[in-house]
């Protein structure tokens, strides 16, 4: 519970791990639009997307098998749209949503994984998203594990009183509706101790950056690099 | 000797609550370690708080002569650094130097001087081979100890900790006082334990129910007041 792999994986080092965090977003852009927009029934177009994302998985030094289940969880998402699409008498649509899906997932796996959380945030900053939505995100990050891990002691307390959330009988609905407001009011208390907490170092509203990343040639090539092979793809 | 810290008739209620801090009267000399002792609830991290500024009472607070007002809170904030008791609350950043660094950035040191500053003070807390972690994948010990060295990192004239030994085991606890004891701030340590804050003040405070009650050289308070872990032994079963 207090490990994600992801997060381990994108401290590792490698070429790819070295790069500006700017320079991987605008890659994984580039692969995003070529995947979105190819057409379908051409399977040898998103083979050669695959090989563009396996090179990167090795390039990164990445379990190849983690990187692919990881990938998996847009399936049941996509498996609905291609259910519709099959329904609707459209077979090869069908397969190739549910490959294009499986294949942005993918881009998204390996940006995560080679991209510490807070260095990407600090590469969408630099590309105009508003900083309040990413400090929010960043706070957010950085107290999920901790409020689930309150969560997660509430319910080993109540179920060594014998309860539990079982939310089929009444009793359990309500014990479920307290342990939330508990939680709630808890991470309410929380945010305010953080807060004060900010305000005690210094904080006046400016969320401050310690290292503004620099954009070297590697980080130029692997940009252009990767945007050329994506659209290569898409348009031959 | 001008005092650091002075506070005369402070009075604080939350909201429409009952008085929680009843007129406390406290000063703080340069170069002194002082210990505050006292009951749950009596209003000691109230009182801590209202050491920079983040909560105001009717009464007197300076530090350093500047009162607590808004105008002053930038330097006064400077020169106080406090630690407070959960250290999850404190480490709010990535990584435990982004966290070291916040502090003196906000400061409007420029990122490489924040980030020299925040090296030593990881360096003075043992922390320096953590720099790069995430607080979740720190033990309580180094937790706490990174929480500190983002206080220290904006260098403060005084350190207030609030119960710094939470979740501490006695090796972690000896740590810390080592630690303190070289540190060469004036102290203000809220502690429930006995043994920590002998090894680390000369002079105690007790409070209860929002008012210092009595003070002394923190040994003898301490046995006057009775106000230690000690207990008779368990008897071995029959
Ligand atoms: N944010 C708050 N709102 C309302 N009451 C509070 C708040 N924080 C503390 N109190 C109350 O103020 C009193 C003193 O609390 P506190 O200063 O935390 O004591 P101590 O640190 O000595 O245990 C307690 O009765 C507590 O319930
Ligand atoms: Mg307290």
């Amino acid at each position: 519970m207090r490990h994600l792999v992801l997060e381990d994986w994108s401290r590792k080092e490698s070429w790819l791990h070295a790069r500006d965090p700017r320079a991987k977003l605008m890659a994984a852009v580039a692969l995003l639009l070529a995947i979105g927009t190819s057409p379908a029934g051409s399977p040898s177009r998103l083979a050669g997307y695959a090989l563009l994302l396996l090179a990167g998985v090795i390039i990164a030094d990445l379990p190849v098998r983690g990187v692919w289940l990881r990938a998996c969880v847009v399936l049941p998402f996509a498996g609905v749209f291609g259910v519709l699409a099959w329904l609707a008498g459209e077979p090869g649509r069908a397969a190739a949503v549910g490959v294009k899906s499986y294949l942005s997932a993918w881009t998204l796996v390996l940006l995560a994984a080679t991209t510490p959380l807070p260095a990407l945030l600090r590469g969408l900053a630099s590309f105009g998203v508003p900083r309040f939505l990413l400090i929010v995100i960043q706070l957010l990050y950085r107290y999920l594990f901790v409020i689930a891990e309150q969560a997660h002691h509430m319910r080993l307390a109540a179920a060594s009183r014998g309860g539990g959330f079982r939310l089929r009988s009444r009793q359990g609905w309500r014990a479920g509706a307290g342990a939330v407001a508990t939680l709630f009011a808890r991470s309410h208390a929380r945010a305010e101790a953080i807060h004060r907490a900010m305000l005690a170092r210094g904080y006046r509203g400016e969320f401050p950056l310690a290292s503004p990343p620099r954009f070297g040639l590697g980080d130029a090539l692997l940009s252009l690099w990767a945007s050329a092979a994506a659209a290569a793809l898409r348009l031959a | 000797m001008e005092p650091l810290i002075e506070v005369q008739g402070l009075h604080f209620r939350y909201d429409s609550g009952p008085e929680v801090l009843r007129g406390v009267n406290f000063r703080l000399f340069p170069g002194e370690s002082v210990a505050l002792l006292g009951p749950n609830g009596s209003g000691k991290t109230t009182f801590v708080l209202h050491l920079n500024g983040l909560l105001r009472g009717e009464g007197l607070v300076r530090v350093c002569g500047l009162p607590t007002r808004p105008e002053h809170l930038p330097s006064i904030r400077r020169k106080v650094g406090i630690l407070f008791q959960d250290p999850d609350e404190q480490l709010f950043m990535p990584t435990v130097l982004e966290d070291a660094a916040f502090g003196p950035l906000n400061l409007g040191l420029d990122p490489p001087r924040a980030l020299h500053a925040a090296q030593e003070a990881l360096a003075l807390t043992g922390m320096s081979a953590a720099w790069h972690k995430a607080p979740y994948h720190l033990s309580a010990g180094e937790k706490r100890r990174a929480a500190l060295a983002g206080v220290l990192a904006m260098r403060p004239e005084i350190l207030v900790l609030d119960e710094p030994t939470t979740y501490l085991d006695p090796p972690g606890r000896r740590e810390l006082a080592d630690l303190l004891r070289r540190l060469p701030q004036a102290k203000l340590v809220v502690t429930h334990d006995a043994t920590f804050a002998c090894a680390t003040t000369t002079r105690a405070v007790f409070f209860r129910e929002g008012r210092i009650e009595s003070e002394g050289p923190t040994a003898e308070l301490i046995r006057r007041l009775g106000w230690d872990e000690r207990l008779p032994p368990a008897e071995p079963a029959p």
